[in-house]
């Protein structure tokens, strides 16, 4: 499906926000799938998760990593993107009302969308950021009216210095979704075996099942992270 | 008359396009985008005789004009598909598949080609001697001329439907390979399987892949399909199934010019899930543009 884009632009250290304008009906948790240009050079396909959803107006936010993601900042408004939309399965939104939210990273954008629907539902939200440094922050400020936003930089340059483990030490909650770097998800589901949603991110051929080449294993199950995933319970993680 | 229909041992096809294996899970996953009984056929993910979770992860790297995947032939075993997946895909799809067959054993094979023996939707066999991601076994039937010989042989004997032989470009002579898979017996050949790639993390200066090596495919590996084919076509009298970087209808047309009866597409369903839709609709628009009336009569037209 082609979208047109509405907006593009930088947030943060090699970070951007892009708007892309159509209808949707998406979850929380979902992501889309980009091709970045019509050529076959860059190949495959770049799977980002969904930020917000606005009426007509669909929000990502990506970090320049390679190629691609330099070619998908160079965007300007009104270009055309070819997207696969409604990808991954979503968090699930469960009936517990003290809630924490834990991104790290690129992490953070998908519990954006999440937290704006546990508001809806009238829970109980508190934010916990983590970043490397001040330089990469990005939502904090957005993040505020859902709930009270925690931040913490691995330099110490902004906020609690550390990770979002140090935060969440000094905070009681009933519930936790979560979504960011690989290690920072293994240790939570460690330190926090229960009443968990994570986000996994794996490198994707397709996107949509067909490939089988983002497989894990969980206590339920060989999953797909693009089908069954990217959102995975805590209590079905396998811990090496 | 269709145009584009053409004929493969065991099978008649509405058109030459079929997913190839690996590419479009057991097929139903695509449903979702389009009706794929315009498809003419589907060839089905390898299946061994027991269940394998596959490789580890990262299984797919990217590299320009392709791909690098090492999924290592996940799969819930030769039953599971026949009685799960083929059922499953049958509700959508209600033409002969070409089931992709898998092992890492003589006895391997043969096993599934008894429990597909008695599959309805199973038009024909794939029998994959070259999927380069497995470490013992496949690579070994694969790359020599004795081993796929006798391979087809065995499988021959007990195969209750066509038998096509897959076979690997990661050799010194292809066409000996292909001539093995004739004497042994094979209705046809499928070519080419991915080649053998690595790419490695500038940053741990490792591999990509979690197996090291992976199966090189998409646009980039067109010329090399198309030579291997060429070569192939003249050295054997048995019909050929194309695959290796097609993307759009001309890849198809110039690939059945060397000597394809019909063309499998790949990595290009992995990028978009309509790829094989768009090649089928293009394929009139384009014969008309290069005169070609019927595509049967194009087989192997390179060599006239």
């Amino acid at each position: 499906m082609k979208l047109s884009i509405i907006s593009n632009k930088k947030i943060a250290y090699k970070t951007y926000q892009m708007e892309l304008k159509g209808k949707f009906n998406l979850n929380p948790g979902q992501f889309i799938n980009i091709k970045i240009n019509n050529s076959n050079e860059l190949f495959l396909r770049r799977p980002i998760s969904v930020c917000d959803v606005n009426g007509e107006r669909l929000t990502i936010i990506y970090k320049v990593f390679g190629k691609g993601t330099e070619l998908l900042s160079k965007k300007t408004t009104g270009q055309q993107l070819d997207c696969l939309l409604n990808l991954g399965n979503g968090f699930e939104i469960v009936n517990r009302q003290n809630i924490v939210l834990i991104g790290g990273g690129v992490g953070v954008p998908p519990l954006y969308y999440l937290a704006k629907k546990l508001k809806e539902e009238g829970r109980k939200v508190t934010v916990v950021l983590g970043f490397n440094s001040k330089e990469e922050i990005f939502l904090a400020e957005e993040f505020k009216q859902y709930g009270d936003v925690h931040i913490s930089t691995v330099d110490g340059s902004y906020g609690t210095s550390g990770t979002v483990l140090n935060i969440l030490e000094n905070l009681t909650f009933d519930y936790y979704y979560t979504c960011g770097p690989e290690l920072m998800l293994k240790a939570l589901a460690t330190k926090y075996p229960k009443d968990g949603q994570l986000s996994f991110e794996e490198r994707m051929g397709c996107g949509f099942g067909a490939c089988m080449g983002c497989s894990c294993k969980t206590l339920t199950g060989y999953k797909r992270i693009c089908v069954e995933g990217p959102v995975m319970k805590v209590e079905e993680i396998i811990h090496e | 008359m269709n145009r584009l229909a053409v004929e493969l041992p065991g099978l008649s096809l509405d058109n030459p396009i079929i997913p190839a294996s690996g590419t479009f899970g057991f097929g139903y996953e695509f449903a979702q985008f389009y009706d794929i009984n315009i498809l003419g056929s589907i060839m089905t993910k390898g299946t061994t005789i027991e269940a394998r979770f596959g490789n580890p992860t990262p299984r797919i790297a990217e590299t320009s004009s392709g791909m690098l995947n090492a999924v290592g032939l996940q799969n819930p075993g030769a039953i599971q598909v026949k009685d799960v997946e083929f059922k499953k895909l049958s509700k959508v799809f209600n033409k002969k598949i070409i089931a992709n067959i898998s092992g890492s054993t003589l006895e391997d094979y043969l096993k599934t080609v008894e429990i597909f023996n008695h599959s309805k939707i199973v038009g024909a066999l794939e029998i994959n001697v070259s999927c380069p991601n497995v470490k013992n076994g496949g690579m070994a039937f694969g790359v020599n001329a004795n081993n796929i010989e006798l391979v087809t042989k065995e499988v021959k004997k007990i195969a209750k439907k066509p038998v096509y032989i897959k076979l690997s470009p990661n050799v010194t002579n292809i066409v000996e390979m292909a001539k093995a898979a004739e004497k042994g017996g094979a209705d046809a050949i499928t070519m080419i399987n991915t080649l053998l790639g690595m790419r490695l993390n500038l940053k741990t200066k490792k591999p990509i892949l979690a197996n090291k090596m992976g199966g090189f495919s998409g646009p980039a590996i067109l010329p090399v399909a198309i030579r291997m084919i060429y070569q192939v076509y003249q050295a054997v009298n048995i019909p050929i199934i194309g695959m290796g970087g097609v993307m759009t209808a001309y890849d198809c047309i110039e690939m059945m010019y060397a000597g394809a009866s019909a063309v499998a597409v790949g990595s290009a369903n992995l990028v978009d899930p309509y790829a094989c839709k768009k090649i089928i609709e293009d394929l009139p628009k384009v014969m008309d543009e290069l005169k070609i009336k019927n595509l049967k009569d194009i087989i192997g037209g390179a060599h006239e």
